[in-house]
């Protein structure tokens, strides 16, 4: 398919800048994206009528959304922009897409995948209790919206998503109840001397706790999570173990919970894509060269999708993916791009994995996590049943506990509880998590009505 | 995981293949007194026998399968008694539906022929069927209702025989690919990559698209393809949909067939399949195919066109040239037995082909007709 068009999916940081490398060059390439409106989640856009500025809607980083923006608006006489399409799937004639119940194949000669990362969830008694939100729900819902969770949220969890979610918050009128980090202070300081490399970055996080503190938001460290309550059917409150092991409780009307982030790898799957496990993160992510190259010679990956290191690291890592495609391709790339961009991302890695291990992913939480509390809710399984395909249904990785008792079985398919069944069935096989292997990902990527049809 | 000893593991039967026909097999083998190996390269019912539709019918078979396909139902409706467990086995009831005059008349027929082996269907008009059916679409003619027959759940009834047959002290080892099967005078010698061995007086090979090979390593090579049925399922609805409905259409494109499962997802198939990678032990699902099935699940039920697919999928299944299984003793090597390349029908069969080749492998006789399934008929 040399013939055929580049690909780029996803528009937000890393697709944005990688559509806008190929312009460069000369090419025209067709950008995909599943939202309606470009700029991924960090700089996720507002609808058309809403009127709030940059600086409300993305502080610190308010220069760089507006940036991307307006790069992207200049990008559009000169690719094939399809906004609120997903891909679903892959066919040997190309790449499979829906917009409402239109379905198109799209042929391509190379593809870059931006798609980004969504949050990683471990579960908690309560947790599917109305009220309860992933923290990236809770910012789209802020974002995009200008609603609110509640207006007294908790938000929970791990990760500099947590303070900046509660920071937005906190900007926006809803001032959190508290903010409950399972990383202890004495973690975060070890990881901090990785992070040092992007001062500036560290800086906003500084400043994000301070106002929080100011504000009177109790922001606690290293706590174990016990459950989110419910009073008729909605959240009322969260209780946790405080770092010296005393239950504590406080009063709220939602959570926002999220441990991190988890790459969206399941078109590089679905291309066929090697996947290796990254003990840094503790996930199965398709394998890489330092340019994005992947297993296959016409699939490129960049960003969060692929690299969980921010929107930063994002867009240089979209320009690189997309200077990989052109020299693959014949077209000339100056190797000081390269050299330059691989000096951008050694620093963005180092910082990456500086804050992987600053708000580690609380793997242990698993193994004591009870029986009865509900991992896989979109088919409602709970760590029992994962557990009970572990021991007496003698499940020894992933797709055959899902084949047994259906963890990963829903409409999500495993996006949610994925990683966390895992940490369930790995601890109580009494194995490293990387033996259970990962969900193989099955057609279709998100839900497809059953009344498409295929435009040609 | 299975461990065992480094020398030579003997039974009286080693079983090659750990699918539904294998692990089956291997627990009517305990029953039958006999001891059992049982060998499988994964995990016990993961191929075919676990990503099938899950169709427990008997209606439109092939005549001389009902008294096999008989035996089966009547374990079916048994399993909790027998294994301790009913891999979802409903007794919903199965209805064939048609739209053309043509099929109508082939289901009509077909119910006055199966009736002297036992098979009781009601021929229905399409109003009659939308009456009793009210799912059932405006476009369809001539429904054939068979009353007993139903679905179950393949990703449960295979390992759970498995389990069973372990329980009744089959060995059952698995993670173990066979790389060679030998013949000595006495004696059939299996040897795994893993660089074990095993002795047994009796064998039978039921590896399902991988049995062609096996078989043709002992001259007796059959007309076969691997191919990949085209599956998928819906996000979850209320439990309405009783039967499972399927089309008796002769054009390939609209034999496609539903069921709903307790928990609400409708699950499907049919139409065309994609063709099998037999070393890489894949199918692909082919996304046009998902696309191809769409109009005419709807015009089963035309209410499916309101929801969505979450998930499609498919797997390695094995067709002999004339759509009927290879079952049976070997024509050419004595104390040799064939289970495999059940055309995507084996699902119901599963347990009834268990038991009768446990009866003819440690009997040498059984009274199910197995002669049509011979694999000596390609000979």
């Amino acid at each position: 398919m040399a013939d055929e068009p580049v690909i780029v999916i996803g528009a937000g940081p890393a697709g944005t800048r990688a559509a806008q490398r190929l312009v460069q060059a000369g090419l025209r390439p067709v950008v995909i994206d599943e939202n309606d409106r470009q700029g991924g989640q960090i700089y996720r856009r507002q609808p058309e009528n809403f009127h709030r500025t940059p600086e409300k809607l993305y502080g610190t980083e308010a220069a760089k959304a507006t940036a991307l923006h307006t790069d992207f608006d200049l990008l559009r006489p000169h690719i094939d922009y399809h906004p609120g399409t997903t891909v679903w799937g892959v066919s040997d004639e190309g790449l499979m897409t829906v917009c409402g119940q239109d379905v198109t194949i799209v042929p391509f000669s190379r593809v870059i995948i931006a798609s980004g990362a969504t949050d990683r969830i471990m579960p908690v008694p309560g947790w599917t209790t109305p009220g309860a939100y992933s923290l990236g729900a809770a910012q789209i819902a802020l974002k995009a919206q200008a609603c609110a969770i509640g207006q007294k949220p908790v938000f929970m969890g791990t990760g500099p998503l947590l303070y900046l979610v509660a920071w937005q918050y906190l900007q926006a009128g809803a001032r959190p109840a508290a903010v409950l980090d399972t990383s202890a202070l004495s973690t975060r300081m070890k990881g901090l001397r990785r992070m040092a490399s992007r001062a500036r970055v560290v800086a906003n996080g500084v400043r994000y706790m301070a106002d929080l503190a100011r504000a009177g938001v109790r922001l606690h460290a290293g706590i174990t999570p016990r459950a989110i309550e419910a009073s008729n059917n909605q959240v009322s409150g969260v209780t946790w173990c405080d770092s010296r092991g005393r239950l504590r409780q406080v009063s709220c009307d939602a959570v926002g919970i999220g441990y991190g982030l988890r790459s969206e790898t399941q078109l590089a799957d679905l291309l066929k894509c090697d996947f290796t496990f990254d003990p840094c993160f503790t996930q199965w992510r398709p394998h890489v060269d330092r340019n994005g190259r992947t297993s296959r010679p016409d699939v490129y990956l960049a960003g969060d999708g692929v690299l969980l290191r921010g929107a930063d690291a994002a867009e240089a890592a979209g320009q690189l993916a997309a200077c990989a495609v052109l020299r693959d391709g014949g077209h000339g790339v100056e190797d000081t791009e390269f050299t330059q961009l691989h000096e951008t991302l050694a620093i963005m890695n180092r910082f990456g994995r500086g804050l992987a291990e600053a708000f580690p992913w609380p793997a242990h939480l698993a193994r004591a996590l009870p029986d009865e509390t509900v991992v896989c809710r979109c088919e409602n399984i709970t760590a029992g049943e994962i557990r009970r395909a572990a021991g007496e249904l003698d499940a020894p990785e992933m797709n055959r506990a899902k084949a047994l008792t259906r963890p990963g079985m829903g409409r999500c398919q495993g996006r949610m509880c994925g990683l966390a069944a895992a940490e369930i069935l790995a601890a109580a096989r009494n194995v490293p998590v990387r033996e259970v292997g990962r969900l193989r990902t099955a057609a279709p990527v998100k839900p497809l009505p059953l009344n498409c049809t295929v435009k040609s | 995981m299975t461990t065992y000893p480094t020398n030579r593991m003997q039974a009286d039967v080693i079983i090659v293949g750990g699918g539904f026909m294998g692990a089956a097999t291997a627990f009517f083998l305990r029953r039958q007194g006999l001891s059992v190996i049982l060998l499988e390269r994964n995990l016990v019912g993961q191929a075919a026998s676990g990503v099938n539709f899950g169709n427990v019918r008997r209606q439109s078979r092939y005549l001389g399968q009902l008294p096999l396909a008989n035996r089966s139902r009547d374990i079916w409706i048994n399993l909790p008694r027998l294994i301790g467990e009913d891999a979802e086995f409903v007794m919903s009831g199965h209805i064939l539906v048609t739209t053309s005059e043509k099929d109508g008349a082939r289901l009509e027929k077909y119910a006055v022929d199966c009736k002297p082996y036992g098979l009781d269907l009601t021929i229905m008009t399409g109003d009659q069927a939308r009456a009793k059916f009210p799912m059932v679409g405006p476009d369809i003619r001539t429904v054939s209702y068979s009353p007993l027959d139903g679905h179950a759940n393949p990703r449960l009834a295979a390992p759970a025989f498995g389990r069973a047959a372990r329980r009744a002290g089959a060995r059952v080892i698995e993670n173990t690919e066979v790389c060679a099967i030998t013949k000595t005078s006495e004696d059939f010698i299996v040897e795994t990559r893993d660089g074990h061995s095993f002795q047994a007086p009796l064998l039978q090979i039921s590896s399902g698209a991988w049995g062609r090979a096996m078989a043709a390593s002992f001259g007796e090579d059959i007309p076969f393809a691997a191919n990949g049925p085209q599956m998928g399922v819906t996000e979850p609805l209320p439990y309405r949909i009783g039967p499972v409905i399927g089309s008796a259409s002769s054009v390939l494109e609209e034999g496609v067939y539903l069921r709903q499962v307790k928990r609400g997802n409708i699950v499907y198939g049919g139409g065309r399949r994609s063709v099998a990678d037999l070393v890489a032990k894949r199918s692909p699902i082919d996304p046009l195919n998902t696309m191809r099935q769409m109009p005419y699940l709807a015009r089963l039920v035309p209410q499916i066109a309101r929801l969505r697919v979450i998930r499609t999928w498919s797997g390695v299944e094995g067709y002999v040239g004339d759509n009927l299984p290879i079952m049976g003793p070997s024509s050419k090597v004595p104390g040799l037995f064939y289970a495999f390349g059940f055309c995507g029908h084996g699902f119901q069969l599963g347990p009834g082909v268990g038991m009768t080749m446990a009866e003819l492998i440690a009997t040498g006789h059984t009274d199910i007709p197995l002669e049509p399934f011979h694999i000596k008929r390609f000979q």
